[in-house]
């Protein structure tokens, strides 16, 4: 569905300039959920835009659905879906009217179009909206507004931007619902971009981590957490002399990994705990080690981004240059 | 096939943009407001001068000016709803549809033209019971004059508001400093020749003032009149250039 080689995208910035992409080679196969997920300003969304053909890549190729996003930009957009970032319907257009133009667009007949329309304000919950205006809505209206023109003329491919930031928690679970829902029905591919990890986490079947608009990590997220970033162990004992030699013990243990000390509290990593836990607190019994608590903890894809890069995700927003101009 | 995709894409865009119109028909009484006014309340104070064109009634020297006036303040802000559009979310929307993107100009282009079309009409049948006479076909002539006039001010206003988004302060700029000079040294309100030398002089050097020209001589149903050429020429130029570079800029994606 998506096969991209070397994509880069440079942005003159004042006197200087900004490689927002440097190299994406990736490929997506049919029925896929891929989440692209890094810190703002890593590259996510100017990828986005490249392979949906709004903007030119300044080297590298992709293919989409079949067709190249620089020699046949419109054979690319008659065969995919998008949902932008930003809001997609018109302020002062009736949310109804909005969905039949979209329908339109893609060269569907008005009696097909009305019908697609009461077809997918019926799958979004939108029918009791259907003659409303979009900026009399809530944000999660109007994001299941913006899913319903991404998806009306029922392409194989859809892409979304960001599709949840800014909604609150409630309405990110609704907008999800529906789309897991909607990729049921039609066995839709589906490519996002998000800087929410736990969104990666739960909906992805595939995550791809980009960093400086570079691929860094690629795999399914379970796979992720145990290749690269391993469960957590802590251990905290009665009395700190004690520490040291349950530290120790700690790094004989096979895969054991990152053992720090803290006062009476020992860290390390393993890939497996359930299998090292026991293991560890046995031998801590065997050395005369008196263990007050234990506890083990799976890893978080910003764990997994903190392994490979050193920063946390949460903590590594670079908020993107002020308006790059095409290079 | 390209033809009827290309006409297909234009009648989709131009339903979108003009469903609303119907639904709020006061919203076209207030664009139309500024001209309305001039109308109405400027327009009896000339019954106080000598009338300008030979024996006719003010109101004949009057309406073809307003008319441009409407031009002016309507087509030329046409531009604002795109611009709207450019810094939210639904342009790009559009743009990853296959939808043509010249047609996405002309669609709108064309939404201003009935609207504009519509509006001339009600100013001159409003100016009729004040003491307007129209000449039929020097009507027609002038209306087809106006709204080629206004295409092309409608197309210069969309290529504006590209180029000024995101913060739209270009857009706001040269509409707020350049239509009301231009509108006051084409001679809409009193005649320029009633002014000093150096200000007709400026004034012939702004093509709104040979389109005026040109309206009131057709108005007035003479065809023959030289400022007819000049005028419209002038509005064929303002088109076709607005045209072509409404169109570059689309097509240069945003």
């Amino acid at each position: 569905m998506i096969h991209a080689r070397g994509l880069t995208r440079r942005f003159k910035v004042g006197k200087g300039f900004v490689d927002a992409v440097r190299g994406l080679d990736i490929d997506v196969e049919e029925g896929q959920l891929v989440a692209f997920l890094g810190p703002n300003g890593a590259g996510k969304s100017t990828s986005l835009r490249m392979l949906t053909s709004l903007l030119p890549p300044t080297s590298g190729t992709a293919t989409v659905a079949g067709r190249d996003v620089v020699s046949d930009p419109a054979g690319v957009r008659a065969r995919i879906g998008y949902v932008g970032q930003k809001n997609g319907s018109g302020e002062n257009f009736r949310v109804r009217d909005e969905l039949v133009t979209q329908a339109r667009c893609y060269g569907l007949r008005r009696s097909e179009a009305n019908r697609r329309a009461d077809e997918v304000l019926g799958l979004l919950d939108l029918e009791s909206l259907a003659t409303r205006k979009p900026g009399t809505l809530s944000g999660g209206q109007r994001r299941r507004l913006d899913i319903a023109l991404g998806l009306i003329h029922r392409p194989a491919l859809l892409f979304l931007d960001e599709p949840s930031t800014g909604l609150d928690p409630q309405s990110r679970a609704n907008i999800w619902e529906h789309i897991l829902r909607l990729r049921e029905l039609h066995g839709t591919t589906l490519f996002l971009t998000t800087h929410y990890l736990e969104e990666a986490d739960t909906m992805a079947e595939r995550v791809v981590i980009i960093d400086h608009g570079r691929i860094i990590a690629d795999g399914t997220a379970d796979r992720l957490k145990g290749d690269l970033a391993g469960d957590r162990v802590t251990v905290t004992v009665h009395d700190e002399s004690q520490a040291a030699r349950a530290a120790e013990v700690a790094a004989r243990i096979a895969g054991s990994d990152a053992v720090t000390v803290a006062e009476r509290t020992v860290r390390l990593r393993v890939s497996h705990a359930g299998a090292a836990l026991p293991e560890y607190l046995r031998s801590l019994d065997a050395s005369g080690v008196k263990v007050a608590t234990a506890e083990t903890s799976r890893p978080t894809l910003d764990d997994v981004f903190l392994a490979l890069t050193g920063r946390s995700l949460r903590e590594s927003d670079e908020s993107p240059q002020s308006g790059p101009q095409d290079a | 096939m390209r033809v009827r995709s290309f006409l297909r894409d234009t009648v989709t865009v131009f339903s979108r943009e003009f469903a609303p119109v119907p639904r709020e028909p006061l919203g076209l009484l207030f664009t139309m407001g500024q001209p309305l006014l001039f109308l109405f309340l400027f327009g009896p104070l000339l019954g106080g001068t000598r009338s300008f064109e030979g024996d006719g009634s003010p109101w004949q020297w009057f309406v073809p000016g307003i008319l441009i006036m409407m031009c002016l303040s309507g087509p030329m802000m046409a531009g604002y709803s795109l611009l709207v559009e450019l810094i939210g979310g639904s342009m790009e929307r559009m743009l990853v549809t296959p939808l043509n993107r010249t047609a996405m100009l002309v669609g709108r282009t064309m939404k201003e033209f009935v609207i504009l079309l519509a509006q001339a009409v009600l100013i001159i049948a409003l100016a009729v019971p004040l003491g307007f006479r129209p000449h039929l076909p020097g009507v027609l002539a002038g209306l087809v004059i106006l709204t080629v006039f206004g295409i092309g001010l409608g197309a210069l206003s969309f290529t504006l508001a590209i180029a000024s988004a995101p913060s739209g302060n270009l857009f706001y700029g040269v509409t707020q400093l350049v239509l009301f000079p231009l509108m006051l040294l084409s001679g809409v309100l009193l005649p320029m020749d009633f002014g000093p030398a150096w200000l007709q002089v400026v004034a012939t050097v702004n093509p709104v003032t040979h389109i005026v020209d040109a309206e009131r001589a057709l108005f007035a149903g003479r065809f023959a009149d030289l400022s007819v050429l000049y005028g419209t020429l002038w509005a064929c130029v303002v088109a076709a250039v607005g045209l072509a570079m409404g169109t570059r800029a689309m097509r240069r994606g945003i």
